[in-house]
């Protein structure tokens, strides 16, 4: 853990979901990750920030064993996952949300959408999920990717509700939508907080991440550089601007 | 009745149907190696043998154990599968994310092997295996005389493949096996064991070339190269249907095989290379197969 993460929560009373320290990547020679820590608490929506090329999707993708070259340590509740395969850290609870949502051509919305395999009880029903994203209900039956772009990315969340796992992990989920889409997903996510889910969010649209989020960590060439929590957002916003170069 | 532009109708149904049992076993071999190919991106060279391996595994339960055809139906495919899991697991396996040339060559390697340790075993030249009691005599059609035993290869290869496609495109674990088709990583990522399924997947399409094995026993020769003979045909069939595509290889298994019967009644000299010409044309046309995905 960085020193910017402790001094930033001293009052962190809840043990961490999720504690990341020490984190280290490769894509084959190549060194992504530098050392992330950060950490999130149970029902927290935390961000990961940062430009283009930081690491943020590189970080999600660690934590979920798709990277295999990787050093550190990744805890999830009790369970140290920096050794185990993506599909034991799966069924330990995180679901991932990637950036290039990865909605299947060959099954139907209806096969994409059941396709995850329960691994807890205590997943949202299809009718609390249709009640979130209305417009997959109409949709059943097409190809995945003959959806928009909007209803594949609410198609990529709306899957990983139903299996039961309560950490999830957002790449990028608003990039590329229009606003009343953006909207739509970010009360999405402020349902699902409110349902217990934790959240993890890798965003660059600044102002979407400070509207649902409760932390924002800044990351920069591989390393977590600084937690901002949001409410003091409006007093860092020069930081920011400067982290982010926006 | 008696004679269709100066054949006999006889004749010309006789070879119709020769044409549907060849057809039966395309069908058959074929969906299982687009379903292998389509799961682990391999061309299984050793499906041929495989399909031997069925029919020899017959043999050797009824010789050797005295147990019948009915239970080699089902007992051959599963020791098949059961050999060719530990292939998948000991070797091809260590072949993903190469190119499928890596996993052709060592499926044909393996090919050889099996059918090289049988013939240094069995040196005849074929063994025999009789058609099981409930089904020798045959029906008169009125037209034609229909062997019970080929009606039965004919029904049995038509339900298997079809039962094959049921499970891809209509079911839950079909789901999976596409899913994994298209994206591993993502499917890994929500907890399903990849690797397991790839294994499982392979154990299948062997499973089924075994099954089409047992099948061919009472009528085709049992030796060693029977299915190396085969094999050559349906890696045609597979290309004119498209690489991957289950439906696209039930329907030009069985057309195939019918134009075949054609060809043998009105161009027999060209009936050896008629599917070799179909699948030059249509690789020059739709490089994709008739029912192919453009890649």
């Amino acid at each position: 853990m960085t020193d910017a993460a402790v001094a930033f929560n001293p009052l962190a009373g809840r043990p961490p979901l999720l504690n990341v320290a020490d984190l280290e990547a490769w894509y084959g020679e190549s060194h992504v990750l530098h050392g992330v820590a950060f950490d999130v608490r149970p029902g927290e929506v935390v961000t990961l920030l940062g430009r283009n090329g930081a690491g943020k999707t590189t970080t999600l993708r660690a934590i979920m064993g798709i990277i295999q070259k990787r050093r550190g340590s990744v805890r999830f509740r009790d369970l140290e996952t920096i050794k185990a395969p993506t599909r034991v850290i799966a069924r330990s609870g995180i679901a991932l949300c990637p950036e290039e949502r990865a909605i299947f051509s060959s099954l139907s919305v209806q096969e994409n959408l059941m396709l995850p395999p329960t691994i807890a009880p205590g997943g949202l029903s299809l009718d609390r999920i249709f009640a979130l994203f209305p417009n997959l209900k109409e949709r059943l039956g097409t190809p995945g990717t003959k959806l928009s772009g909007g209803e594949q990315q609410m198609l990529a969340i709306a899957r990983i509700l139903r299996t039961g796992a309560k950490f999830l992990l957002l790449d990028e989920p608003t990039e590329g939508l229009a606003p009343v889409i953006v909207q739509q997903i970010g009360n999405a996510i402020a349902a699902l907080k409110r349902e217990g889910f934790t959240v993890l969010l890798v965003e660059q649209n600044f102002r979407f991440a400070s509207s649902v989020a409760d932390r924002h960590f800044v990351v920069e060439q591989g390393k977590v550089i600084d937690v901002i929590p949001n409410e003091q957002i409006g007093t860092s916003s020069a930081k920011l601007q400067a982290y982010l170069g926006v | 009745m008696a004679e269709l532009i100066g054949i006999p109708a006889q004749a010309i149904f006789g070879q119709l149907l020769l044409g549907l049992i060849n057809g039966s076993f395309y069908a058959m071999l074929s969906v299982g190696l687009a379903v292998i190919f389509g799961l682990l991106n391999i061309t299984n060279f050793a499906h041929g043998a495989q399909y031997m391996l069925g029919a020899f595994v017959s043999w050797m339960l009824l010789h050797y154990l005295g147990i019948g055809y009915w239970w080699a139906l089902l007992l051959a495919p599963i020791i098949v599968a059961v050999l060719g899991i530990l292939i998948e697991r000991l070797l091809i396996s260590h072949l993903s994310g190469l190119d499928h040339l890596y996993g052709f060559l060592l499926t044909f390697g393996v090919a050889l092997i099996i059918q090289g340790l049988l013939r240094n075993l069995y040196p005849v030249s074929s063994l025999p295996y009789s058609i099981p009691q409930a089904l020798t005599g045959g029906q008169n059609l009125g037209f034609m005389f229909l062997p019970n035993y080929r009606g039965w290869v004919i029904i049995a290869s038509l339900t298997m493949c079809i039962a094959t496609w049921v499970i891809i495109e209509k079911t839950n674990l079909g789901a999976y096996l596409r899913a994994a088709n298209e994206n591993p990583t993502m499917l890994g990522a929500f907890g399903v064991d990849v690797p397991r399924l790839v294994t499982l997947t392979y154990g299948f399409g062997v499973a089924l070339a075994a099954f089409a094995g047992v099948l061919a026993a009472p009528i085709y020769s049992v030796s060693p190269n029977m299915g190396a003979d085969l094999i050559v045909v349906v890696f045609a069939v597979v290309v004119i249907g498209g690489m991957g595509s289950i439906i696209g290889a039930i329907v030009t298994g069985f057309s195939l095989g019918l134009i075949e019967g054609f060809a043998k009644v009105f161009y027999p000299q060209g009936s050896s290379v008629v599917i070799f010409v179909i699948m030059a044309i249509v690789l020059l046309i739709k490089p994709a197969g008739l029912f192919g995905r453009t890649v």
